[in-house]
């Protein structure tokens, strides 16, 4: 597709000091690149008129649960003008848990940086409002991480009394 | 019994409700405005959604939807289950059109797995999820009149409601969270029972909507309470992320099923419904007139139905039909492998999405070569169009803020998950 | 059925007050629909023209506690609800009943997780279990029978001696 060729080759023109890798799976294209630069990268991406991608679907993240790299955040975004989705990928390392926030290209990622955070312990530098989304703000742990336990720990969460 | 105290709300959100934006400033918060909480035990948000109001007045300055009280742990219990235990959750999540979510999800890990479900399943998988998609406008539309003050209009659409529910129960013998889809189809054939029941309730479907939509759409207390009531232009929803009814609500021409089609809806004639003006009324209005559209399709679908089988024949990762499994001894072995060690797709993730009736509905999955997924992120539209309901609200009064949550229509099984 | 037979014969009715009192709350109990999630949708199709919830005497739903004397849960219960719920249930005023609806209130149902409480009796007094995810509104109706024979046994005196709660109120700010 058109457009399968056209970001990396813009990617790569507008940022030449960078190293992306891409990635072609299953009609998927997915971009990784280092965290530092996240900022820069999606503003180029929304605002070039080439490309436009103006609609943020998701901010996610995965935990691999080994020593380096611990962490990966997932963006997905989506173009309307050329009907084209793309997958940008960061790794955080657990030692230096935070990653810039794109609230200032997209103001959609508010809540699913919010929701990040709640489950996985990402910070994320110049949010506007970072605090929980889904558990209680009390709650000291991070539902998402490989180490919480599905059934939760017991204790964590407390509940009324029966009289 | 434990004493009564004001309710607990938690300093930071607080802080955040009486930081946002306030050109008002005041040395003692609460000297001329007012924190109201419209709590999560409320008739009009839709299930447990919690807006901390700020007011003056009844002009409501700011505010905070705060999320959470359905939170049950989809995420974490997706790594825990494997692809095919997970069908029945998906159920749960926008559980006005189930069988929508079951579409997306075996869209979705048929993706991820390489294959592709028989035509004749497409074909019913069309149909059912458009059926959903009318199943949950309905109650939508219900609900907003019922909000508003139109009571009877709530009772008229969930009677047509139940018509779609009996053809459910006959299709899969479940009315509601069916769990009808299987990875690589459907479970079992739709009866010519059941399709000529979709036939019948499709022929007498526009008169009825018809008639409900004739107690409001003229009604001068109905328009004067939607219009003009939570306008959001279009490049501020798609800045937002809304997506669905309301971000077309708002004149953008966005519909997955267009831009970046799945099933056979490239086959199919429909219109995608815009309206431009961005307010409440709009936004009603494109849900009937998506009801009628999706008619449509239905009735498109249930002529150009092919016939053929419903379930694919790749035994190492379909789930072969019961009969063969009691009598042949391959099947047995597959059946084994599957359910006990799952139907290992390759390493990699993918990420899919459809139209569903709130907006678009997508899933995350990253495989790791291992029969349960080892991340699965539910992009939910419902959380998403929350997002803007502060901006939606801000300068209204506190009765807009009802007429404007049921616009926005939310969810909160899918916006907590 | 024998009522207006027996009034017209003899022009009076005699009767224990236990069992006027027991006919009049049973044959009007009005339900607190504390909808959460997915049965809650079935709530509603139990109150709509298919399965008239009105002709049993509970077509008022009213969502304030005040008014209520039947608390039917429905949908999964989360650990930051159930402070929710319980408060709810306080404000409810004697006699009060609970209806557990649905699988996920029983005992968690399906949701073996961090956040969902494995059944609703662990903070609650609940009178009727019922399964089902979501029971079928016959269901929630059958439910709604059964509470109403288990009102018409009791006896006024069940709930004479009844200690109030001590509330203490913090006043606000």
């Amino acid at each position: 597709m058109n457009l399968k060729e056209l970001v990396p080759q813009k990617l790569q023109e507008k940022f030449p000091k960078l190293s992306f890798e891409f990635v072609d799976y299953r009609g998927d294209l997915s971009v990784k690149l280092e965290k530092e630069h996240i900022v820069e990268v999606c503003r180029f991406l929304k605002e070039e008129p080439e490309l436009e991608f103006r609609l943020c679907v998701d901010v996610t993240a995965i935990d691999w649960a080994k020593r380096k790299n611990r962490f990966t955040v997932v963006y997905h975004m989506f173009s309307l003008k050329h009907n084209f989705r793309l997958r940008l990928k960061a790794d955080v390392d657990e030692s230096e848990c935070s990653i810039d926030s794109v609230t200032s290209v997209w103001k959609t990622a508010d809540w699913h940086e919010r929701e990040t955070y709640d489950m996985f312990g990402i910070t994320f530098n110049n949010h506007p409002d970072l605090r929980r989304m889904y558990m209680p703000e009390e709650f000291e742990y991070y539902p998402l991480r490989k180490d919480f336990p599905l059934m939760g720990i017991p204790g964590s969460l407390p509940l009324p009394k029966k009289d | 019994m434990p004493k009564l105290t004001k309710d607990e709300v938690h300093p930071k959100i607080i802080e955040a409700l009486l930081g946002t934006d306030s050109d008002i400033s005041v040395d003692d918060a609460l000297e001329n405005e007012m924190v109201l909480n419209m709590g999560p035990q409320h008739p009009a948000t839709h299930g447990v959604l919690r807006v901390l109001l700020r007011l003056d007045g009844e002009t409501v300055v700011a505010s905070i939807p705060e999320l959470g009280y359905l939170h049950r742990g989809y995420e974490k219990m997706a790594e825990n289950m494997s692809y095919y235990e997970f069908i029945p959750h998906t159920d749960r999540l926008d559980y006005l059109s189930p069988m929508a979510n079951n579409v997306a999800w075996v869209l979705a890990v048929e993706k991820l797995a390489g294959i592709e479900a028989p035509p004749r399943a497409q074909y019913i998988r069309m149909m059912i999820a458009e059926l959903a998609r009318i199943a949950s406008h309905l109650v939508a539309i219900g609900s907003l009149a019922m909000d508003v003050g139109a009571l009877t209009v709530f009772l008229w659409t969930l009677r047509e409601r139940e018509k779609i529910l009996d053809i459910w129960d006959i299709l899969c013998g479940a009315r509601f969270t069916n769990s009808y889809t299987r990875i690589g189809g459907v479970a079992n054939d739709a009866q010519p029972e059941a399709l000529a029941k979709a036939k019948w309730f499709i022929d007498q479907f526009d008169e009825n909507l018809d008639e409900c939509e004739r107690l409001i759409n003229t009604n001068r207390i109905f328009i004067e309470r939607l219009e003009g009531a939570g306008v959001i232009s279009g490049n501020d929803a798609i800045e937002m992320g809304m997506t669905g009814p309301s971000l077309r609500g708002s004149g953008v021409a966005y519909d997955l099923r267009r831009n970046s089609p799945y099933l056979c809806y490239n086959d199919m004639d429909f219109n995608v419904v815009t309206y431009s003006e961005g307010d409440s009324l709009a936004r009603y209005f494109v849900r009937a007139d998506e009801a009628r559209e999706s008619a449509k399709i239905v009735r498109q679908v249930l002529d150009k139905m092919p016939q053929g089988e419903v379930l694919l024949n790749q035994p190492k990762k379909v789930l072969p039909h019961k009969t063969e499994i009691y009598t042949k001894m391959e099947e047995l072995i597959y059946d084994f492998m599957i359910v006990n060690f799952g139907i290992n797709p390759p390493e990699g993730d993918i990420y899919h999405a459809i139209e569903g009736s709130k907006g678009e509905l997508g899933f995350y999955l990253v495989s790791k070569g291992e029969g349960h997924p080892w991340r699965c992120k539910i992009r939910s539209p419902s959380m998403v169009n929350l997002q803007s309901l502060p901006h939606l609200i801000k300068g209204r009064m506190v009765s807009d803020v009802v007429a404007i949550i049921g616009s926005i229509d939310p969810i909160m099984g899918e916006a907590d998950k | 059925m024998g009522l207006e037979a027996k009034l017209k014969e003899e022009g009076f009715i005699t009767s224990t007050i236990d069992a006027v009192i027991a006919w009049s709350r049973e044959s009007s109990v009005w339900p607190m629909p504390m909808g959460i999630s997915c049965c809650a949708i079935e709530m509603m199709a139990s109150g709509d023209p298919k399965y008239d919830i009105a002709r049993f005497g509970s077509e008022v739903m009213r969502f304030t506690p005040r008014q209520c004397d039947l608390m039917i849960v429905a949908g999964t219960v989360t650990y930051k609800m159930a402070h929710v719920v319980k408060k709810i249930y306080d404000q409810m005023p004697d006699p009060k009943w609970v209806i557990a609806m649905g699988a996920c209130t029983s005992s968690g149902g399906m949701y073996r997780s961090y956040n969902v409480v494995q059944g609703i009796d662990q903070f609650l007094p609940v009178d009727i279990y019922l399964a089902g995810c979501p029971p079928r509104p016959d269901n929630l109706l059958n439910a709604l029978i059964q509470i109403q024979d288990k009102i018409g046994r009791t006896k006024a005196r069940d709930f004479q001696d009844k200690k109030l709660p001590e509330l203490t109120v913090v006043p606000n700010n």
